[in-house]
């Protein structure tokens, strides 16, 4: 899709890094918990994500999952930003620092 | 620096004048520590840092910090009977005991790999906590924390567990809680601690996601995050089983996405009526609890997540979801108006009052502080400095049921 290929095109600067991290540790953190190792939602450690693809999970943080508490990002995130995060969870998300 | 203090206090301490003020100071600091109350103590958690800060609301400064309590990214704390004993839930499944007076960690266990939240029982003997994995509630000993029962939360055909929210303490060492994936309901009687008799109730709606029971133990109320309506038992009258109240109060509007769940613990009562958060709306519901029909909805600045009525009911005050976590509104009960919006600072994530009410200590993780406001001006009096600070909670908890 073509904004997959703009997003592939962009890159997300060092103080927007840092915000995101802040973003999925505290937020996304009130239910997966703040270390990611889940709570009302699932873990969302390297661990527990690597049997998932990439673009489900792009899905999931930009659309939500209707029937789950899992609500929509987009709108509070970009394509660039979503693309980041899926790659660092993957990764192994890092830490607040 | 170093050398220079320590020679500095070496050579002091050589003037036999200065050794008696010292040891005055010492035996002062001591007695201290043991001759006071703890009816105006409290606990701040310090969420990032895995610590606790003790504090005194009637100097409204901290007194110190306790650290070492692992990850406490969701926490709660409950109170032993004689306001001396803080218990912590952490995320990460440990229940830590904290000695307020000593300011020190009196005992620890891990107990479960993640938990919500737990209560203390009736006579004060058992602490009960309540478990996402594996899913279910474990009873301690308050005073040593041996275990004394396990409840598995399972449901289905018996080979799944489910998570276990709004776990609150009622009377007859009873225990009350829900089970999300299931939607179910179950009381525990504690009261032989080592063979617990459990009720359960099934169907009472989809996806309860916290509990409250009201300041007169009475009721046992359950949000549903699954539909709009709350769940409510009677625990005067178990037999009449879990009752549907406020069915349907969205009637058909498309409920917002939900940032983050909305709490009950801390229902707020006032007068006859009850305030409590809307699930993905931004209201604030008011409820008759003579019929435990609707009595109103009031427009609010974002989707609620606590709703706490100031002791004397007279004002609820209101905190919100990602992204209005900025606000705290404060709503007069009498005419259901909002008379104030306040910003204490990005991410505010919860409020307490004090025993009687006259302030009101608010966190907010991003600013690093916890601002205390004046209830009666509504303007803000004190400010304490905090690691990314998340729940507040006063030793005036541990006479009061279902918190």
């Amino acid at each position: 899709m073509c904004t997959a290929s703009v997003a592939a095109g962009q890159t997300v600067g060092a103080t927007r890094q840092k915000e995101l991290v802040r973003l999925v540790r505290q937020d996304c953190g009130s239910c997966h918990g703040m270390t990611l190792k889940g709570g009302l939602g699932p873990p969302l450690t390297a661990q527990a994500l690597k049997e998932k693809s990439a673009e489900g999970l792009r899905a999931t943080i930009l659309g939500g999952r209707p029937g789950t508490p899992m609500p929509p990002w987009r709108g509070f995130m970009n394509e660039a930003d979503v693309d980041w995060i899926v790659n660092e969870l993957l990764k192994g998300f890092p830490v607040e620092r | 620096m170093w050398d220079g203090l320590r020679q500095n206090s070496e050579r002091k301490m050589k003037d036999p004048r200065l050794l008696l003020i010292g040891a005055a100071l010492v035996l002062a600091s001591c007695a201290q520590m043991e001759l006071r109350g703890t009816g105006d103590l409290g606990v701040i958690i310090e969420r990032a840092a895995g610590r606790v800060q003790i504090v005194d609301t009637t100097r409204e400064t901290k007194l110190g910090t306790v650290e070492g309590l692992g990850d406490l990214s969701h926490a709660s704390v409950v109170f032993s009977r004689d306001g001396r004993y803080a218990y912590v839930f952490g995320r990460d499944g440990g229940l830590t005991k904290v000695d307020l007076l000593r300011i020190r960690i009196d005992r620890r266990v891990m107990q479960s790999g993640n938990s919500i939240g737990g209560a203390i029982s009736q006579d004060g003997r058992l602490i009960a906590a309540a478990n996402y994995t594996p899913g279910g509630v474990r009873v301690f000993d308050a005073e040593t924390l041996e275990l004394l029962a396990d409840i598995p939360a399972t449901y289905g055909d018996g080979s799944q567990r489910a998570k276990v929210v709004g776990l609150e303490d009622t009377s007859g060492n009873r225990f009350a809680f829900s089970l999300f994936e299931a939607g179910e309901i179950w009381v525990a009687d504690l009261s032989a601690p080592r063979a617990p008799q459990v009720r359960k109730f099934r169907d009472i709606g989809r996806q309860p996601y916290d509990a409250l029971v009201t300041p007169d133990g009475r009721y046992y109320i359950a949000g549903l995050f699954g539909e709009d309506g709350v769940a409510m038992l009677d625990l005067w009258h178990p037999e009449r089983g879990v009752k549907r109240v406020l069915a349907g109060y969205g009637r058909g509007e498309q409920p917002l996405p939900v940032y983050k769940m909305p709490h009950l613990e801390g229902w707020a009562m006032a007068g006859s009526l009850a305030f409590l958060p809307a699930v993905g709306r931004h209201e604030v519901l008011v409820v008759d609890t003579a019929t435990w029909g609707e009595a109103g909805r009031i427009k609010v600045a974002g989707q609620p997540v606590f709703v706490m009525a100031r002791p004397d009911g007279r004002q609820v005050w209101v905190n919100f979801a990602f992204p209005d976590n900025d606000k705290v509104q404060v709503i007069d009960t009498e005419t259901r108006r909002i008379v104030k919006t306040l910003v204490p600072g990005k991410a505010v994530l919860h409020m307490e009052f004090t025993p009687r009410g006259e302030a009101v200590w608010i966190s907010a993780r991003d600013e690093g502080r916890v601002l205390v406001y004046d209830t009666a001006t509504l303007e803000h009096r004190a400010l304490l400095l905090a690691d990314n600070p998340s729940g507040i909670f006063f030793t005036s908890r541990a006479f009061r049921m279902g918190l």
